[in-house]
C-alpha cells in the first residue's frame, strides 16, 4: 500500500477562471505532507484534484497531469470513481453518514461496487480501522449507534476509519481539525503520525504549528491578489520552510508577517 | 434605589413578540377546531346508522356488510395510485435533482408541477374518454395471457373503466405532489454527505442510495402519504373513471366502488337514514387517513435516532 503522487504542470480552472496556475510537486510515499498558505490561494482545490473531487464542483476542471505512482489520474480511460476508491479524502467538517450506525459507517467504503464481505471479515476489519483511527476503545460498546451521536473529534476519526477501511494508497486531509477542539487536535495529529507508517498522507492545514508538527515536508501556497490564480511558492522539508525559508514570501508567512 | 435598568420597558419588540405567538396560537387552535368540528358533524350525523335495523341498510345486511367492499375499493383504488406513483415520483425527483442538466431540470420541474394544478374532473374526463378505451385493449390481452391471476381474470371490460384505470388516473394525480416534494428534499441533502460518498469511490448510484435516499427516508414517507390522502379522498376522478359495482378480486373488470365515489354518486338523491349511511362512510374514510398518517408518522420516528437530526 501508499503510492507516490508526481504533478506535472497542473492548472485548476473553474470554468474560465484560472483557480491554480502551474503547480509541479513530488510528494513521496509513506510521508506526511502539508499544504499551507492563506485562505483562498488555491490549496483546498488543489487537493481535491489530487483525488478528482474537484469535478463535483460544475465547471472545474484541470490541465496537467497527476501521476500515481506514474498512472495518470487524468488519462481519459480513468474513471474518477476508481481514482476516488485508491485516494480517500476526510473533510473539513466531519461527515458521517448521519443514517448509518458507527459499524455501517465504517463499511461504508468496503461495501460499494457491490462487494460482498463475511460477517467476520467485517468485524475484524471494523475493529482494525477503528483502532488504526484510535477510536476503538471509545466506541467499542456502541458500535450498532449512530455515528452522528459521537463528538465532533470521534466524529472525524470515525471518517479517518471509513477511509482507511478500503485500504487506500492515499490518504488526502482538507483541514481535518479546523472544527475540533484542542484536544480532540492533538488526538488527529497523534493519529497522522501513525498513519504515515503505511499512507501517503496530504494535509491541508490553517494551523503552521500543526504543519510543523506532523509533516515531513510542507508546500507554501500564496495568491498575488484577488482575481490572480494561487501559485505553489515554495516546496520543501518542513524544518527548512519554517527555519530557513528560501522565499521571501514564505518567511513573511510563517513568521506571521501576514496571512 | 428600586429602579432597575434592566427592567422592561415595553419596547415595540416585545409587542411584536406577543403578536406573533398570539397569531401562531390561534393559527393552532383554528386547525384543531376545524378538525374537532367535522369530526363532530361526522359522528353525528352517522350515528342513526349504527343504531338501525340492519334490514333498513343498503343491501340489507347491515352497515358493515354494506362499507366493507367500498373501504375494500378504496384501499385498493388507493393502492394502485401509490404503487405506481412513488417509484415513478422518486425517480423523476431523482433524475430533476441529480442528473438532468440544471437547464433542462428546472422546466421539467415546472411541467410536473403544472400536472399538480389539472382540477380532478379533467383528469376524470380524460380518463373516461381516452386512457379507458385504450387500456381496454391491453385487458384483453391480460386476461387471455394471464387471466390465472386472480386479479387479471377475465372477462375483460370492453369500456376500460376499471379499478385499474381508476388507480393509474389517481397515480397520474398524486405524481405531482410526490415528485416535488422528493425533489426538494433531495436537493437538501447536505452536499457533505455526498462529496462524503463520492469521495469513497462511489458512484453516482451508490452515492444516491448511501446519502441521498437514507436523508430523504422521512420526506418520502411524507410526500407518499400526501398523496395517499389525495387518492384516497379523490372523488371526481373515481366517479367519472369508474363503472362500480360489487365487489370483485379482478382488477380489469367493471365493479368495485370507492368509499368517496359512493358518496358523491348517491349523495343528492340521499336523505334520511341513506344520508347517515353516506356520511358514516365518510366517517370510515376519515378514520382510514388518520390511521394511515398515524402509522406513517411511527415508521418515520421509529428511525428518528439515525435522522441526522441529533
Amino acid at each position: 500500500m501508499s503510492k507516490r503522487i508526481d504533478v506535472k504542470d497542473l492548472n485548476v480552472y473553474y470554468s474560465k477562471f484560472l483557480a491554480v496556475e502551474d503547480v509541479n510537486i513530488n510528494i513521496e510515499a509513506r510521508s506526511v505532507t502539508a499544504f499551507i498558505g492563506p485562505s483562498g490561494c488555491g490549496k483546498s482545490t488543489f487537493l481535491r484534484t489530487l483525488n478528482r473531487m474537484h469535478e463535483v464542483i460544475p465547471g472545474a476542471r484541470v490541465e496537467g497531469e497527476v501521476l500515481l505512482d506514474g498512472d495518470n489520474l487524468y488519462d481519459s480511460a480513468v474513471d474518477p470513481v476508481t481514482v476516488r476508491s485508491q485516494i480517500g479524502m476526510v473533510f473539513q467538517r466531519p461527515n458521517p453518514f448521519p443514517t448509518m450506525s458507527i459499524r455501517d459507517n465504517v463499511l461504508a467504503g468496503v461495501k460499494l461496487n457491490n462487494r460482498r464481505i463475511s460477517k467476520s471479515d467485517a468485524d475484524a476489519l471494523v475493529e482494525k480501522s477503528l483502532r488504526g483511527a484510535n477510536l476503538w476503545n471509545e466506541v467499542k460498546d456502541r458500535l450498532a449507534r449512530p455515528g452522528s451521536g459521537l463528538s465532533g473529534g470521534q466524529q472525524q476519526r470515525l471518517c479517518i476509519a471509513r477511509a482507511i477501511a478500503v485500504s487506500p494508497e492515499v490518504i488526502l486531509m482538507d483541514e481535518p481539525c479546523s472544527a475540533l477542539d484542542p484536544i480532540s487536535t492533538l488526538a488527529i495529529e497523534d493519529l497522522i503520525n501513525d498513519l504515515k507508517s503505511e499512507y501517503t498522507v496530504v494535509i491541508v492545514t490553517h494551523n503552521m504549528q500543526q504543519a510543523a508538527r506532523v509533516s515531513e515536508k510542507t508546500a507554501f501556497f500564496n495568491i498575488a491578489g484577488t482575481g490572480k490564480p494561487g501559485k505553489l511558492i515554495e516546496y520543501g522539508n518542513t524544518t527548512d520552510i519554517f527555519n530557513v525559508p528560501s522565499e521571501k514570501a514564505t518567511e513573511d508567512y510563517v513568521s506571521g508577517r501576514f496571512g | 434605589m428600586s429602579t432597575n435598568a434592566l427592567r422592561r420597558t415595553g419596547g415595540g419588540g416585545q409587542s411584536g413578540d406577543r403578536i406573533f405567538s398570539g397569531a401562531s396560537l390561534a393559527a393552532g387552535c383554528l386547525i384543531l377546531g376545524v378538525l374537532f368540528s367535522v369530526a363532530v358533524f361526522l359522528i353525528i350525523q352517522a350515528l342513526p346508522v349504527f343504531g338501525a335495523d340492519p334490514a333498513e341498510i343498503t343491501g340489507g345486511e347491515g352497515f358493515f356488510t354494506y362499507i366493507f367492499p367500498i373501504v375494500i375499493g378504496t384501499v385498493i383504488a388507493a393502492a394502485i395510485a401509490l404503487l405506481i406513483a412513488t417509484p415513478l415520483g422518486i425517480g423523476v425527483a431523482l433524475f430533476i435533482s441529480h442528473y438532468a442538466p440544471r437547464r433542462f431540470a428546472q422546466p421539467f420541474g415546472y411541467v410536473i408541477d403544472l400536472l399538480a394544478a389539472i382540477p380532478s374532473v379533467v383528469y376524470g374526463a380524460w380518463g373516461y374518454s381516452v386512457l379507458a378505451p385504450q387500456l381496454a385493449l391491453a385487458y384483453d390481452w391480460l386476461a387471455r395471457n394471464m387471466g390465472w391471476i386472480p386479479i387479471f381474470e377475465g372477462p375483460a371490460s370492453q369500456t376500460g373503466r376499471t379499478m385499474l384505470t381508476a388507480g393509474i388516473v389517481l397515480a397520474v394525480m398524486v405524481l405531482p405532489i410526490i415528485t416535488s416534494l422528493s425533489r426538494e428534499i433531495f436537493l437538501q441533502t447536505p452536499s457533505l454527505h455526498e462529496e462524503a460518498a463520492l469521495a469513497m469511490g462511489a458512484t453516482r448510484w451508490e452515492m444516491i442510495t448511501m446519502a441521498v435516499l437514507p436523508f430523504a427516508r422521512p420526506g418520502i414517507i411524507s410526500a407518499a402519504m400526501l398523496g395517499l390522502g389525495r387518492a384516497l379522498g379523490e372523488t371526481m376522478a373515481v366517479a367519472l373513471v369508474l363503472s362500480g359495482g360489487g365487489l370483485t378480486a379482478s382488477l380489469i373488470q367493471s365493479g368495485n366502488q370507492t368509499i368517496a365515489a359512493e358518496i358523491a354518486l348517491n349523495f343528492p338523491e340521499a336523505f334520511g337514514l341513506r344520508l347517515s349511511e353516506l356520511i358514516a362512510a365518510g366517517l370510515v374514510l376519515f378514520v382510514i387517513t388518520l390511521a394511515v398518517n398515524m402509522i406513517a408518522r411511527w415508521i418515520i420516528s421509529r428511525h428518528k435516532e439515525f435522522s441526522g437530526a441529533n
